[in-house]
């Protein structure tokens, strides 16, 4: 089982360049808002025409513009899940998930699966009522039911939690986690989310303004990812431009250091990254050793963050963020000096 | 009194508003497709009938469907039918009145339509029949109703146009509103003022029916959005 997609299109403001291949297992496509992830999986479903490329579903060609081939939605069987669910809003929820339905089956056998999709979507006793009378989370699991209920080969889901409220998002993610599960065949997931993608996708290819960057495993990418889109979406948030220089080692110009590296640098390198909670506090002056100043104290939910200047810090850029998990009453004051090794092991060697 | 009048106008409201709701839907639905420029014109020349004097409106009528104009000529060689001066001719001049009614409101409700809701049943594998029966019809059956009722009651009121294409024959062309002109014109004053109240009642009828709609829908609106936990 797999899914093939080389797609481009013309959108005006961006070019959509988008090219991954997937097994069975769910994809993240991952994604800034409005860098084409949503356009992408209204490709594929073909809701929109690309301009040129090809898209194969378990050998099956759904589009090949070369080949002249272009299945209207219809036939594709891919399920969509969208971002707001587009349920039937004068639809009762049973109404909903019969529409699904392959037509040719005999009524007895569609009422029996309505029957056993209410049941495992928790949905009994709430077949009779309209979208509008149903919670969000309902509502996400008889659009969930509606599409299974026409047994897709593909699922696609287009930042499925983005229209909950965020303390029922966790137990919808673990919802939608089973389902998957159970599905077994290939499935997409649009989210701008890293967390999302990090908890539900084994594999992440990673969107920058239209253009894919290649399927990479979750942990791989969000361990050291390569680029400067993937690192900013893994969460990275010490990044500065960087300059190669001779003897493997690069010019942090945000931070105004030289740093060594454990890695060889990459061709075309234009920045270097440390993720925060890789930054480490040093007691003197060293190689690799930022000397810094600390700018600002900020308390977040779970942790202390110093915001710290660098030798080449402008008000507002070149800051270094580091999370102090030490004793609070140690932590430093405003305007304290303070030293930051960055291990030449944990330096991020990025590209855009 | 003869009764005639009030019968004439009901048919032929009724027979054009039948036609304008096909018609009305119809066009709006391939006109919201359309790219911008011929969409622009497209809406001028199927809204004109509601901005132009009733009389022009009649002026072409009578042009196409006249005795020896194409149309009209057409017919009567063929079918030996005439196309003016006879009751259902009033259904044509009506029926472009107040077809603009129809396919304007029509137009207004298909564009708040929410694509996506098409795009989620021709995943599903529904027909594009089927989605327009089923999912865009309902949920736009607001505006089709608003414009439908208003159809009927321009169509009903129709005067000008249809003096000119039907006349005025007492018990065989006679509407309301021709038979009130005529009745003020020959100075049978008392006459007059009962069809006019006739004319009253029918139009208060038919605004209170929408009004009621409206309410009734807003209510059932009220409850499922309390019935939501």
């Amino acid at each position: 089982m797999s899914l093939l997609v080389t797609i481009r299109k013309d959108l005006g403001s961006f070019r959509l360049n988008v090219s991954f291949e997937t097994q069975e297992g769910v994809l993240g496509l991952l994604g800034a808002s409005g860098c084409g992830k949503s356009m992408t999986l209204r490709c594929i479903a073909g809701i929109v025409r690309p301009d040129e490329g090809r898209i194969v579903l378990n050998g099956r060609t759904l589009f090949d513009s070369r080949a002249r081939i272009d299945l209207p939605p219809q036939r594709r069987r891919v399920g969509f899940l969208f971002q707001h669910y587009a349920l039937f809003p004068h639809m009762t929820a049973a109404q909903n998930i019969l529409s699904g339905m392959d037509r040719r089956m005999d009524k007895a056998a569609r009422q029996a699966r309505l029957e056993e999709l209410l049941e495992r979507f928790r949905l009994t006793g709430l077949e009779g009522r309209r979208p509008g009378q149903l919670s969000g989370g309902q509502q996400q699991r008889v659009a969930l039911a509606r599409i299974l209920s026409g047994d897709p080969e593909l699922l696609l889901l287009d930042e499925p939690f983005s229209a909950l409220d965020s303390y029922l998002r966790w137990q919808l993610e673990l919802e939608l986690m089973e389902v998957l599960e159970r599905f077994g065949k290939p499935a997409v997931l649009v989210s701008h989310s890293r967390g999302e993608v990090f908890r539900l996708c084994r594999q992440v290819c990673v969107l920058d303004q239209g253009r894919s960057q290649g399927v990479a495993d979750t942990q791989a990418l969000f361990d050291a990812p390569s680029t400067v889109a993937a690192c900013l979406l893994s969460g990275c948030k010490n990044l500065s431009r960087a300059r190669a220089l001779p003897g493997g080692r690069v010019e942090a110009l945000d931070w105004g250091v030289v740093l060594e590296c454990a890695r060889p640098l990459p061709p075309g390198l234009t920045h270097v990254g440390i993720q925060t909670r890789k930054l480490r506090p040093a007691a003197a002056p060293g190689p690799n050793v930022v000397p810094c100043r600390v700018e600002r104290v900020i308390d977040d939910p779970d942790a202390r963050i110093l915001m710290l200047s660098t030798p080449a810090s402008q008000p507002g850029q070149g800051l270094l963020r580091l999370e102090w998990v030490g004793d609070p009453s140690a932590c430093p004051a405003p305007g304290a000096p303070f030293w930051v090794a960055l291990d030449p092991g944990d330096l991020l060697l990025l590209t855009s | 009194m003869d009764w005639y009048p009030l019968y004439n106008s009901l048919r032929i409201a009724a027979i054009s508003t039948v036609i304008i709701f096909f018609l009305g839907i119809l066009a709006a639905y391939y006109v919201a497709k359309l790219p911008r420029l011929v969409k622009g014109a497209l809406d001028v020349v199927l809204t004109l009938p509601l901005v132009l004097p009733p009389t022009v409106v009649g002026y072409f009528l009578l042009r196409l469907l006249g005795p020896r104009r194409a149309v009209g000529m057409w017919f009567l060689e063929t079918f030996d039918l005439k196309l003016t001066m006879v009751w259902y001719a009033a259904v044509f001049a009506s029926a472009a009145v107040a077809f603009p009614l129809m396919y304007r409101t029509a137009r207004g409700a298909f564009e708040a339509f929410d694509e996506t809701l098409a795009d989620a049943a021709r995943t599903l594998g529904r027909s594009n029949t089927w989605i327009f029966w089923r999912v865009r019809m309902p949920c736009c059956r607001q505006g089709i109703l608003a414009g439908t009722v208003l159809s009927f009651a321009r169509a009903l009121g129709e005067y000008g146009a249809t003096a000119m294409i039907a006349g005025y024959t007492p018990g065989r062309t006679a509407t309301i509103s021709t038979t009130v002109y005529q009745l003020w014109r020959t100075g049978d004053d008392a006459s007059a003022m009962k069809w006019v109240l006739v004319n009253l009642a029918i139009s208060a009828v038919v605004l209170t029916a929408v009004n009621l709609m409206e309410r009734r829908d807003r209510q059932a609106r009220a409850r499922r959005r309390e019935a939501a936990p």
